[in-house]
């Protein structure tokens, strides 16, 4: 079943048009499987038809089917808004080379998603992250040079501790797959070297994560990176980067062993929350508002590790609640940043002076995906909200919940600053021109901003599935 | 009547809800657009008023709109106190519809449609709080209310507005995300569910401490309620237009706050239980002092839409200090004088803006002889003071009469003696501007202006509701029916 989904590594013929439909089958792809995969369980796929210990086996449970929903989604709506908006960011000669480069960033995500072999992941991995920096550096500005670069550098040392972490649970092993190294690895638990193999897989995880305090990549990347990449990356890259924490630490090592050994839990939670706070006030103090999301995005990860932290089902459910839902609420915001990079060419606030007027269809879907972003009830932020709250007092930890919705606070503020500047101050002189966006930009704007309202009303889907796959991971790990 | 009363309750949030794109379509029709809003106004009144005879005839009246959450379904529910504030503010927001018609053209406000539109909205999220079934429902609504009301305050769009807005916004929405969220969280962690039910839904042998400290997470959280410390929002919004601060921030707003206060009193703890906690009394100290503080700023506050913000704020003390006595008496008080306070202050918001529209004054002190001017007005301004204030012939005689019987009931002496102090203060501060504008004294200048009074729209809409604050004293019977019925019958107010 996974194999298809490998089918966008063979080389795409090499147009928008195409990626659509290879995206669009993707993501058609994916709700068979999410569906077959609730209905009856485990999926897997053997490779070249060897047996899964030896060859490389692609296995899909719950968890994985909800984030190739995830990726697959977000980016087929991307992908339609990309051709009016790379017009105007990326030069004509370069459009074959983004979308080549698009196609395979999602492949890997795809791929390090769906397979149940360790070094596959580090295969996909590299391929999505090298993809990734070629994206980044397509963007106009010269800063976009120098954000990849950092993103490279960082990226690279994470990708090498992985390696390094797979390489030593390999030694002790002798295995690759994931269902045989959770059985393996409980034989050997005890030594130094799985110790150290555990400590180089989270900290390279934790890289790609961008989990404060290993976050600094992310905001250049993402602010400089052409509109269209910062919203797929933006709601899939780091989603990726959380599944892959998740997989590691419940599926690979196994609950006991990753939280019992370890002081994991009370370090994941204080830098969950510092990560929180600390980037929630950096974002406020951001002049450019692709700076303040990605800020925004650092302080949002920061929810899906306390609720990681957590290590009950219910936090865990909270965590993956938040993965669909941050995903949604970036890929409309930064999508809607894009329209308003496509008009006025820059994204800087005081640019934003008056937009209020000029594109109020545009901002109305910022002032939506803010307020998702703050939780308001009736969008999907509230309902990861309502979810990780509970799941701190079913702990007991009082204390906790206040500081997390603290934080949502300071998420008004910096949502905030952006509607006053935009519905307040008077237009900057000579903005009369400025226009809303074609038609084609507005309706995957919108699809994104309707899923945050929809999926914030109608939770079955995303609850039910979060709930199975925190069950199934704890249902699952010795 | 064709419709049944489930679907008039939902009507009856809807409704509001889709005048609005009917308000936007007809913006540039000035005309057509305020009929629109009449238009629905008076078959929302028509909608509640049946509803409202359904009720008395004992019907048991809900309607769910489907689950959001496993176990927390958007639900609503009619009972005697959402009723009673239900007709309160669909009555009054056709008063206020005439009324602004008159000062928004008067006052040549720009962007007349966005201010029809969102107070359609916003009176939509008043009928989903009145009628909500469970805690979750009431917030959803109580967030929008806010969200949609932000536009109303600033809608003047000056550097000003937007400051005011901040405060609106921060306080109202910090409060509700902060506290009022983790007490919805915290309730449904330790009773298992957010109905609103008759008794409440806590297990009479809960702990103590962690029901007073929800408590007090309830009474911080609504923000709306304008407790002190967190009043500010109010005088806050009064850089809203003079409408706005009648209706939705003497009236709907700060209605629903109180509201939600004493719905959670009633039905979510008790009043068994509430009469229990620890933190009861801290509680009922904090709205006495925030009676006298707020009432004692009044005094200081030169500008007369400020005076009558605080004036609210001390208000709504004696409400949420009703609930909080956990007696019938106290809660019997505090209900009617959710109708009481409404009357009166919308009256007297009115009046404000009806000065400001004819006469250009906002500054107290500038407004000494302008009986002669407005002498209708101040007519009222008179009547309506008097009902703030609690004196005969007017309705808020009755409100104070039960809070103070609720006092007695428990014993509560100190609290008592703040309800009269403040009776005194209130005569302090309202009573003087209408006798000044009447009796202006030698010294005042004398500049026969004529009479000049503020348009006829707003000026009917004055009358309405200064006849309203009397025959609430004349005609108290249904309203005392309706509250008495809060606690009295469980099988009105019986909850899903």
């Amino acid at each position: 079943m996974a194999a298809p989904l490998c089918l966008f590594l063979t080389r795409p013929r090499l147009v928008w048009f195409f990626s659509i439909v290879a995206s669009g089958l993707a993501f058609l792809i994916s709700c068979l499987l999410l569906q077959q995969v609730m209905a009856s369980g485990t999926i897997s796929y053997e490779l070249g038809a060897w047996d899964a210990p030896w060859g490389i086996e692609y296995r899909i449970d719950q968890l994985n089917a909800l984030l190739l929903l995830i990726i697959s989604s977000i980016s087929t709506v991307v992908l339609l808004a990309a051709d009016t908006s790379i017009r105007k960011e990326i030069p004509e000669d370069r459009h074959t080379v983004f979308y080549i480069l698009y196609l395979l960033s999602l492949a890997a995500m795809l791929g390090i998603v769906a397979t149940g072999d360790a070094f596959n992941i580090f295969v996909f991995l590299e391929i999505s992250s090298l993809s990734a920096y070629a994206l980044i550096a397509l963007g106009k500005d010269r800063h976009a040079l120098w954000a990849s670069f950092q993103y490279l550098i960082m990226g690279t040392i994470g990708a090498t501790f992985i390696l390094i972490g797979i390489g030593l649970m390999y030694q002790m092993t002798g295995t690759l797959n994931i269902a045989d190294l959770s059985i393996r690895l409980p034989e050997v638990a005890q030594t130094r070297t799985v110790f150290t193999a555990f400590a180089f897989v989270i900290v390279g995880v934790c890289l790609k994560l961008a989990m404060f305090p290993l976050h600094l990549w992310l905001p250049n990347a993402y602010a400089y990176a052409p509109s269209i990449v910062t919203a797929f990356f933006a709601a899939t890259a780091t989603k990726v980067a959380v599944y892959l924490l998740i997989r590691f630490t419940f599926s690979v090592f196994g609950l006991s062993f990753s939280f019992t050994h370890l002081p994991l839990q009370v370090v994941f939670m204080v830098l969950g929350l510092v990560g929180i706070f600390a980037a929630s006030t950096a974002a406020i103090y951001q002049s450019n508002i692709k700076h303040l999301f990605a800020y925004s995005s650092v302080a949002q990860i920061g929810y899906m590790i306390v609720g990681f932290s957590l290590t009950t089902a219910l936090g865990l459910t909270a965590t993956l609640l938040h993965l669909f839902n941050h995903a949604l609420m970036k890929g409309a915001l930064f999508l809607a940043l894009g329209a308003v990079m496509y008009r006025i060419g820059t994204t800087q606030l005081r640019d934003f002076q008056g937009l209020g007027r000029q594109m109020p269809v545009t901002m109305a879907a910022i002032v939506i995906g803010g307020l998702s972003l703050i939780g308001v009830p009736l969008t999907v932020g509230f309902v990861s909200k309502w979810y990780l709250v509970l799941a701190v007092i079913e702990v007991g930890w009082w204390p906790i919940a206040v500081l997390i919705l603290l934080g949502s606070l300071l998420a008004v503020v910096y949502v905030w600053r952006i509607v006053e500047v935009a519905y307040f101050k008077p237009s900057l002189e000579g903005a009369d021109s400025i226009k809303e966006v074609p038609l084609a930009f507005m309706i995957p704007i919108w699809t994104l901003v309707l899923a945050n309202v929809y999926f914030g009303i109608d939770t079955r889907l995303s609850v039910q599935v979060a709930q199975a796959a925190s069950q199934s991971l704890f249902g699952v790990s010795p | 009547m064709s419709l049944s009363l489930e679907l008039m309750l939902q009507l009856s949030i809807i409704l509001p809800l889709l005048a609005t794109p009917g308000i936007v379509a007809t913006g540039h029709k000035p005309n057509l657009r305020e009929s629109v809003t009449i238009g629905t106004s008076l078959v929302l009144l028509y909608l509640v008023f049946n509803l409202y005879l359904g009720l008395k005839q004992g019907a048991s009246v809900s309607a769910h709109w489907g689950e959001l959450l496993p176990g927390l379904k958007i639900s609503f529910h009619i009972e005697p106190l959402g009723m009673l504030f239900a007709l309160i503010a669909s009555f009054l927001w056709i008063i206020t519809t005439v009324y602004s018609i008159g000062y928004m053209r008067g006052h040549n406000e720009e962007n007349q449609t966005r201010f029809y539109a969102c107070f359609a909205i916003a009176i939509s999220s008043v009928m989903g709080i009145t009628f909500a079934g469970n805690l979750f429902t009431l917030f959803i609504f109580y967030e929008v209310l806010t969200l949609s009301t932000y536009p109303l305050v600033t809608h003047a769009g000056t550097n000003k507005a937007q400051r005011g807005g901040r405060t609106y916004l921060g306080i109202l929405l910090s409060t509700s995300i902060l506290f009022f969220l983790l007490a919805i969280v915290s309730t449904w962690f330790v009773a298992g569910t957010v109905d609103f039910k008759p008794g409440g839904v806590f297990d009479p042998g809960v702990n103590k401490l962690v029901a007073g400290s929800i408590l007090v997470l309830f009474v911080f959280g609504i923000g709306k309620a304008a407790i002190m410390p967190f009043h500010r929002w109010l005088p806050a919004a009064m850089v809203a237009p003079t409408p706005v601060s009648a209706l939705l921030h003497a009236v709907a707003v700060v209605k629903a706050g109180v509201f939600t206060v004493l719905k959670v009193c009633v039905y979510i703890f008790g009043i068994d239980l509430l009469a229990l906690l620890p933190s009861t009394q801290f509680l009922l100290y904090l709205a006495a002092a925030s009676i006298l503080l707020a009432s004692l700023v009044a005094m200081r506050q030169d500008n007369l839409k400020a005076r009558l913000a605080y004036s609210t704020v001390s208000q709504l003390g004696y409400v949420t200090m009703g609930a909080l006595l956990a007696t019938s008496a106290g809660v019997l008080g505090s209900s009617m004088h959710i109708a009481m306070h409404a009357f009166g202050k919308i009256t007297l918001f009115f009046c404000a803006g009806a000065i400001l529209v004819a006469a250009h004054k906002s500054e107290i002190s500038e407004m000494r002889g302008l009986g002669r001017q407005m002498p209708i007005t101040m007519a009222a301004f008179l009547i309506a003071s008097l009902s703030i204030v609690g004196a005969p012939p007017t309705g808020g005689t009755w409100s104070k009469w039960f809070l103070l019987v609720g006092t007695m009931e428990t014993g509560q002496w100190a609290l008592m003696v703040v309800l009269m102090v403040s009776s005194l203060l209130n005569i302090a501060y309202l009573l003087p501007l209408p006798l000044r504008a009447f009796f202006p004294g030698a010294e005042a200048s004398s500049a026969d202006v004529g009479m000049k009074e503020a348009p006829l729209p707003s000026l009917i809409a004055i009358c309405i509701t200064t006849v309203g604050c009397v025959v609430l004293f004349v005609y108290p019977q249904p309203l005392y029916e309706l509250a008495q019925a809060i606690l009295a019958a469980p099988g009105l107010a019986h909850g899903k």
